[in-house]
C-alpha cells in the first residue's frame, strides 16, 4: 500500500518571461494602438493558433477576446484542491442552476470550474429546437476545458460529400492538410500510437498513454475477432508524455478541466499564447466583443473590426490588413451576419445563401458497458487523463450499412470506486470496508457519430432578443435526422456485441439521449467549398467576398467526420495563416 | 398490516434477526405511517424549506454512521457527513426531492419508534442496522427495476422496425426522472459525503494529488485501498 514515487519532480513553470502586452478597460493608461497587420477574433484553440502563426511570420497581431483574461497557472485557482475543499464537494446547487439554465443540462455545470463557462444570463440565445450551447468566454476559450482527444481526418472524410452526393465537396484533400497536421502536432504535443490505419492517419506523436490491463485484455481479443478491422487503440490526446519547452509532462492527476499547473495539456495559455508573446508582436485585448467586421465595398476588403468593450460599452475601431475570425462557429456566423449589411443584407459571406447554414455537431451518449471478471488481482497507479479509442469501421473497406458515414468509440476500463455502493446492496462495517477498496473492473465505450450537413440546420439573428450589451442574439434551429437515427442503433448494438464477444459480462446497453450541441463540436456555418455560389469560404478559408478575411474555426467545415474536430481546426488555421502571409508578401492582400 | 398485528406481542429483544427484518419491513411498508402524528426527534414534516437543525444533523450523522461506521478507519460521523448531507439537501436538491428526503427522515424515525419504542438516534446499533437493511433492500429493488426499464427502452429503440419521421431527435426523449427512494438519497449522500471528505479520501482510500506517473497494470492485493479521484 505504498504510494509510488513520481518518476521525476514535476516543475511548474511560467510560460515565458516576456511580458504579454494586455490592455483593457481597467488598464487605460496603456493607450492602445488601433493599427495592426492582423486582427484575430477569439482566443480559443483556433484563435491562439492564428495569433502564434501570424506573429511568428512577422505580423503585428491584435488578439481580441470577448471575456476576461485567465493567466496561465496563476489563475487556475482550483487546480490543486482536494474534493473536500469545495463546499458542495464540486457538485452543483440550485442557485447555480438558476444562473446557468443551459449549462445545467449536462455535466458542465459544476462547482470546480464554473468560472470557465460563459454566463447564460448575460448571453442568452433562442432555441427553435433544443440546442445545448456550452461556451467559454475568456482568454483561452474552450481550450481550457476541452476533452483533448485529437485525431486526423483522412481522405475517406474529405471525399465523403462528393462520393455520397451530400452537400458540397471539400475543396481540399488530406494531402493538403497533412503537413499542417504535422506542424501543429509537434507544437501542441499529441500522445498517440502508430497504427497504420487508412481511416485514421498516424501523426507526429509523443509516446502514447498506455492501455491498462483491462483494456489490453479486450483489445487483444477484439483485434483477433475482427481480424484488425475493429481495434482498440490508446486515445490520441493533447497531453504531453514528454516535456516540451516550458511545459512539463503529464503528472497523471486527471484534473485537466481545472487548468494544468504543469502546462501538460494543450491550451491557448500553455502552448500558443506563450509562443505568440515570445515574438513581441502580439497584443492581447480581453473584454473586447467584436461586433462587426468593417467592410469597404469599394476595395472589396475588410478594413478592420469594430469592438465593443464589455466593461465600458465603448466602441473602438481597429484596423488591419488581414483578419482571422476564430470566434467559434456560432459566434463567427453571428459576426459575419452583422457585417457589410450595406452590400448584403444577410451579411458578409452571405452571397451564397449558405452563411449560418449546415450547422453540425457529433451525436453521442450511446453505447454499452459491462464487467470484466477474473482480474481482481490487477490494478493501476495514477490517473490517466485518457482512455481508449475504437476507430471508425462502418461503411469502410466493403462494409455497407443502410446509413451513410460512421462513428468511433471513446471508452475506458477501470476498477469501480465507492459510487458503485449506491446501487449495491449493503450497509454497515463490511460494506464500508468493501467500498474503501477498488471494485470490479468495468469497461465501456460511448460512440461519437458523424452528423450530416443539412441546409435546414441553421443559425440566424434574433432581432427580438438582446444580450447584456444590447446586441441581437443567435437563433438556432438544428436537429438530427434519419441518418443519425439509423446510425445510432449500430452505435449501441455494436458496442454491446464487441463487449459480449470479448468476454465482458453483464453487458448493458444505453442511450443517454442526445440533443445537438451536447457534443460541444458545433461546426459548419461558413463552409469551405469550390464555388462561391454554394460556399462561404474558398480552399484557403478566405471569404469569397472579402479576400482578406479568413475563417478558420469550426464554421469552415463542410462535413463533420466522426472524430473530434479541434486538431483539424488547428491545422486549417496554421495552413490559412501561412497562405495569408504569403498573399500579403505577394501583395495580393 | 396483518403481519405486524400478528407480531405485535413480540418483544423486540427476543426476536431473531430475520423476524426483526420482516417486522420492520411491514412497518416501513405500512400506509399508517404517512401523515401520522409526529412525536420524534425534531423532524418537521410540514415545512421542508427550513434549514436543518443541529438535532437533525446529528440524526443524519447517525444514519451515515450506520451505513459507514468506524472500522479500521474513522466512520461517517467523524467525517461530519451529516452536515454535508444537510447542506446538499438544502442547497442542491429540488423542492420535490427535499420533501421526499425530509419525509423519509420522518418515516424512518417513526418506524424505529414503532418497532423499538425509541427514535432512530436512541436505537441500538443493531436496531439501526436492521432498519436500514430493510430500507436498503427496498431502494435496491426499485433501482434494479428502473435499470431494467431503461434497458428495455433502449432495446425497443434498437428493434424498431419502422423508422418514424423524425426531425427532432434520434434518441428517446429525455424526460424528468421519477424521484428516487428516500433511502437511496440518504445512502448516496452518505457515500458521497464520506468518501469525498478528507478522512474518506486520505484514510478510507489512498489520495495522491499529483501521482506523477501512470502504471497501467500493477498487482493488487486484497485489503489495499482504492485510489481516490482528484476532484
Amino acid at each position: 500500500m505504498t504510494t509510488p514515487e513520481p518518476l521525476s519532480q514535476p516543475v511548474a513553470r511560467t510560460p515565458s518571461a516576456r511580458h504579454i502586452p494586455i490592455f483593457n478597460a481597467r488598464n487605460e493608461d496603456v493607450m492602445p494602438d488601433t493599427n495592426y497587420d492582423a486582427i484575430v477574433v477569439g482566443s480559443g484553440i483556433s484563435g491562439g493558433w492564428a495569433a502564434k502563426e501570424l506573429t511568428e511570420k512577422g505580423l503585428r497581431v491584435l488578439l481580441l477576446e470577448r471575456g476576461k483574461n485567465i493567466e496561465h497557472i496563476k489563475d487556475y485557482v482550483n487546480a490543486t484542491k482536494g474534493p473536500w475543499e469545495y463546499p458542495h464537494r464540486g457538485g452543483r446547487t440550485r442557485a447555480m442552476e438558476e444562473l446557468y439554465p443551459v449549462l445545467k443540462r449536462d455535466y458542465a455545470l459544476n462547482e470546480k470550474n464554473l468560472d470557465y463557462w460563459a454566463s447564460d444570463k448575460d448571453s442568452p440565445y433562442t432555441e427553435v429546437k433544443r440546442f445545448d450551447w456550452y461556451r467559454g468566454y475568456h482568454v483561452g476559450g474552450r481550450s481550457l476545458m476541452w476533452g483533448r482527444q485529437s485525431y486526423r481526418w483522412s481522405d475517406f472524410d474529405f471525399e465523403a460529400n462528393a462520393k455520397d452526393g451530400i452537400a458540397i465537396d471539400w475543396p481540399i484533400r488530406y494531402a493538403d492538410l497533412a503537413p499542417w497536421y504535422d506542424h501543429v502536432e509537434k507544437h501542441a504535443g499529441i500522445a498517440g500510437s502508430h497504427e497504420g490505419l487508412a481511416q485514421l492517419p498516424d501523426g507526429q506523436f509523443q509516446p502514447a498513454m498506455p492501455l491498462n490491463c483491462g483494456e489490453e485484455l479486450i483489445a487483444g481479443r477484439l483485434t483477433k475477432l475482427f481480424e484488425g478491422r475493429r481495434r482498440i487503440i490508446p486515445g490520441r490526446t493533447a497531453n504531453l508524455t514528454k516535456e516540451l519547452t516550458g511545459r512539463s509532462a503529464c503528472q497523471y492527476r486527471n484534473a485537466c478541466w481545472l487548468g494544468c499547473p504543469y502546462g501538460a495539456y494543450f491550451s491557448t495559455q500553455s502552448s500558443t499564447l506563450p509562443a505568440a508573446a515570445k515574438t513581441g508582436r502580439m497584443t492581447l485585448r480581453p473584454f473586447a466583443i467584436a461586433s462587426e467586421v468593417i467592410y469597404d465595398k469599394n476595395t472589396k476588403r475588410a478594413t478592420g473590426v469594430r469592438v465593443l468593450d464589455a466593461i465600458t460599452n465603448k466602441t473602438t475601431d481597429y484596423k488591419a490588413r488581414v483578419i482571422f475570425l476564430c470566434a467559434s462557429t456560432l459566434n463567427t456566423a453571428w459576426l459575419l451576419m452583422r457585417s457589410a449589411n450595406d452590400v448584403w443584407p444577410g451579411g458578409l459571406g452571405s452571397s451564397s445563401g449558405e452563411l449560418g447554414h449546415n450547422l453540425m455537431d457529433h451525436h453521442f451518449r450511446a453505447g454499452a458497458q459491462g464487467k470484466l471478471e477474473g482480474m481482481g488481482d490487477k490494478y493501476y497507479n495514477g490517473r490517466r487523463p485518457d482512455g481508449f479509442y475504437i476507430p471508425r469501421y462502418r461503411n469502410l473497406f466493403g462494409d455497407k450499412r443502410p446509413y451513410l458515414r460512421g462513428f468511433g468509440y471513446q471508452g475506458s476500463a477501470g476498477r469501480e470506486g465507492w459510487s458503485r455502493g449506491v446501487a449495491e446492496l449493503g450497509v454497515g462495517a463490511q460494506f464500508k470496508e468493501a467500498m474503501s477498496e477498488p471494485g470490479q473492473w468495468s469497461v465501456g465505450g460511448t460512440a461519437f457519430g458523424e452528423m450530416l450537413p443539412n441546409h435546414a440546420n441553421m443559425v440566424s439573428l434574433d432581432q427580438t432578443k438582446k444580450d447584456k450589451w444590447g446586441l441581437p442574439v443567435q437563433k438556432i434551429d438544428c436537429a438530427t435526422g434519419e441518418n443519425e437515427r439509423m446510425m445510432r442503433k449500430d452505435m449501441i448494438a455494436d458496442m454491446a456485441e464487441m463487449l459480449d464477444q470479448t468476454g465482458v459480462k453483464k453487458v448493458e446497453i444505453y442511450d443517454a439521449g442526445y440533443f445537438p450541441g451536447m457534443g460541444i463540436h458545433e461546426m459548419g456555418t461558413a463552409r469551405m467549398g469550390r464555388d462561391p455560389k454554394t460556399s462561404v469560404l474558398n480552399s484557403h478559408n478566405q471569404i469569397w467576398d472579402a479576400a482578406n478575411v479568413f475563417v478558420t474555426d469550426g464554421s469552415c467545415m463542410a462535413s463533420s467526420a466522426c472524430v473530434n474536430p479541434s486538431l483539424t481546426y488547428m491545422a486549417l488555421t496554421a495552413r490559412a495563416a501561412d497562405f495569408a502571409v504569403g498573399e500579403l508578401n505577394r501583395r495580393n492582400l | 398490516m396483518t403481519e405486524l398485528e400478528n407480531q405485535s406481542d413480540y418483544a423486540p429483544d427476543m426476536i431473531t434477526r430475520r423476524e426483526a427484518i420482516l417486522r420492520v419491513t411491514a412497518i416501513l411498508g405500512g400506509v399508517a405511517l404517512v401523515g401520522g402524528t409526529a412525536l420524534l426527534t425534531g423532524c418537521r414534516e410540514e415545512n421542508t424549506d427550513v434549514p436543518f437543525t443541529a438535532d437533525e444533523i446529528a440524526y443524519l450523522d447517525e444514519i451515515a454512521d450506520t451505513i459507514l461506521p468506524q472500522t479500521s478507519t474513522p466512520g461517517a460521523k467523524a467525517a461530519k457527513t451529516g452536515a454535508l448531507m444537510a447542506l446538499i439537501v438544502t442547497d442542491s436538491y429540488s423542492p420535490r426531492d427535499r420533501k421526499i428526503f425530509r419525509q423519509g427522515m420522518h418515516k424512518l424515525d417513526k418506524a424505529s419508534d414503532t418497532a423499538y419504542g425509541v427514535s432512530f438516534v436512541k436505537a441500538t446499533p443493531q436496531q439501526r442496522l436492521t432498519l436500514l437493511n430493510v430500507l436498503d433492500r427496498e431502494q435496491f429493488d426499485e433501482g434494479e427495476r428502473r435499470k431494467a426499464e431503461g434497458i428495455k427502452r433502449t432495446e425497443a429503440f434498437l428493434s424498431e422496425k419502422t423508422a418514424p419521421v423524425s426531425d427532432v431527435n434520434p434518441a428517446p426523449a429525455m424526460t424528468e426522472q421519477p424521484p428516487a427512494h428516500y433511502f437511496r438519497m440518504m445512502k448516496e449522500l452518505a457515500l458521497m459525503g464520506y468518501f469525498t471528505s478528507e478522512i474518506g479520501c486520505t484514510q478510507a482510500q489512498r489520495y495522491a494529488e499529483t501521482p506523477g506517473r501512470y502504471d497501467p497494470c500493477v498487482p493488487y492485493h486484497a485489503g489495499e485501498k482504492a485510489w481516490a479521484p482528484h476532484a
